[in-house]
């Protein structure tokens, strides 16, 4: 952990070393996800409701996937480049080191950019909390901050089983980016909205909605039992799969031998 | 002429290589459109008479949208353009007696068209068997296909054109990392990559209606779903070539003035 925080600020003192770009880029993430933003406002200028969801009701559930995303990402993006340590041969340096293969992955890359996000976030937050009608009691304060670090690690076992596809492809693929990236821009509305399947899907297979969904449907009081509160804990079982597909891939893994 | 299509030709082959990447891809691209017009689905069951078109009419945008994403999103640059200004390969090109514009500008639509040609057909033919009311529609008429390829054509050269202005951008600024993404973010907004522009509040959709944008993906997408029909569409594409016209003469202008002071990077 000591060595992770070493990193991080080696990569935080490297890129200050490059500041308009970093702030040119990081305006960049803040206008992507603007533009979805107002994507969502012009539709809820028409349609001012869609399943029982208010337009503040959403945005409260647009920030949480924001801000769980943008976490996961600013560390995990390390998964990014992944399938090019593999192709190149680092990995291999990487697994006669003794420390974690996990946590040299992680601290071989970090995004800092991506704050952009995370500003965003806030900001949605600032306006969303007081205007959704929330009664923001203990327990609701403590459900919204359960959904977004549950949210993030559920974010970051998506980048992990992403990564771990490269053991058996050497290419990244693509298709997982319906998950992560994919999670991220649908997750601006309730995944109820999608119909029943693909909320079956993602509360089974890819466990999304727990954190987003359920414990939205506890903080607007449509369902007063506790256990909806406490879904975005049952997300993180999700980590077990994750980490056994992780394992599963290194115990198979041959270097590319160059 | 024969030059520029050899480019086209190598650019066009290079790119079918790749086809595993381009499977995955669609198999994304396939599970993106589903999910976007479940999403519509929704406001069209909340409020059914909101709804700036007719659904079927957006249905087919979004499966349109999903299988020629290559070929209208902004977001395609082609790294080797920034890499040969940012980097000095751009020497090369200028000793060769071609014009450095359009050899570009033939580059980048080989590219694009490539992408699209292998992924477009599969989703397409997907999206016409996924059952109702999911699935896509055949155009109204005959007249509104073939305006439809012909506007779609206008739009490629649109995009293509103003990511020219992109490229040429970084003769001057050097870092293009910034200026591509809030370039690239900006124009597919506005020309309805996010939310189609009849979705638009007014006075947001007639300001964006009359912006270059619009002249992108915009247009052929709702002349094929019927959104915009007859004389309206051929008006369409005039505005397509007016600022076809426009943009071309910007950027001709813009590499004649950067080429004129160009320093290059290294040796």
């Amino acid at each position: 952990m000591k060595l992770y925080l070493k990193f991080f600020s080696m990569h935080l003192k490297s890129l200050m070393q490059y500041k308009v770009s970093f702030i040119l880029t990081a305006l960049g993430q803040f206008l992507v996800s603007f533009t979805a933003l107002l994507g969502v406002w012009f539709m809820f200028d028409r349609f001012q409701e869609v399943e029982g969801f208010t337009f503040q009701q959403v945005l409260l559930c647009l920030a949480t996937v924001l801000m769980a995303f943008s976490l996961a990402e600013c560390f995990g993006r390390g998964f990014d480049i992944f399938p090019r340590m593999i192709r190149s041969g680092e990995f291999d340096r990487v697994l006669v080191r003794p420390r974690h293969e996990i946590i040299q992955v992680l601290a071989s890359h970090m995004e800092f950019s991506r704050l952009g996000r995370v500003v965003q976030a806030i900001l949605v937050f600032w306006y969303a909390i007081p205007a959704s009608g929330v009664n923001w009691t203990f327990d609701k304060i403590a459900t919204l901050v359960l959904m977004v670090v549950c949210g993030s690690i559920i974010f970051f076992c998506l980048f992990l089983i992403n990564a771990a596809f490269a053991f058996f492809t050497i290419e990244g693929l693509e298709f997982m980016n319906i998950f992560t990236d994919g999670g991220r821009e649908f997750g601006r509305y309730p995944f109820s909205v999608y119909g029943e399947e693909v909320l079956k899907f993602l509360t089974y297979i890819i466990p999304l909605a727990l954190f987003q969904y359920y414990p939205l449907l506890y903080l607007l009081e449509r369902e007063q039992s506790i256990f909806y509160m406490l879904t975005p804990v049952l997300g993180l079982f999700f980590a077990i799969p994750a980490y056994a597909f992780w394992r599963f891939g290194l115990g198979r893994y041959t270097s590319t031998g160059s | 002429m024969s030059s520029y299509l050899a480019i086209f030709r190598i650019r066009f082959a290079n790119s079918l290589q790749y086809r595993a990447a381009a499977l995955a891809g669609m198999a994304t691209q396939f599970a993106w459109g589903f999910m976007e017009i479940l999403a519509f689905l929704a406001f069209y069951r909340a409020k059914p008479s909101a709804f700036p078109m007719e659904f079927s009419q957006t249905v087919s945008y979004i499966w349109l949208q999903q299988a020629f994403l290559a070929l209208f999103m902004m977001w395609f640059f082609e790294a080797e353009i920034f890499d040969s200004i940012a980097k000095g390969g751009i020497s090369y090109e200028l000793v060769r007696p071609i014009d450095l514009y359009w050899r570009w500008f033939v580059q980048s639509s080989a590219n694009r068209l490539s992408k699209t040609v292998l992924r477009c057909l599969p989703i397409l033919i997907v999206a016409f068997l996924v059952p109702q009311p999911l699935r896509m529609s055949p155009p109204p008429d005959g007249l509104s296909f073939v305006l439809f390829l012909i506007s779609a054509f206008c739009s490629l050269c649109v995009v293509v054109a103003f990511s020219m202005l992109v490229y040429i951008s970084t003769f001057y600024t050097l870092s293009p990392v910034g200026v591509r993404i809030i370039s690239a973010v900006l124009a597919d907004f506005l020309a309805g990559a996010i939310v189609p522009l009849p979705f638009f509040p007014q006075p947001f959709r007639s300001i964006a209606e009359a912006l270059p944008f619009a002249a992108m993906q915009n247009m052929p997408l709702r002349i094929y779903s019927g959104n915009i029909v007859g004389v309206h569409a051929i008006w369409g594409i005039g505005f397509q070539i007016l600022w076809l016209v426009i943009l071309v003469v910007i950027g001709r202008f813009g590499i004649k003035h950067a080429l004129n002071k160009v320093v290059i990077q290294g040796g």
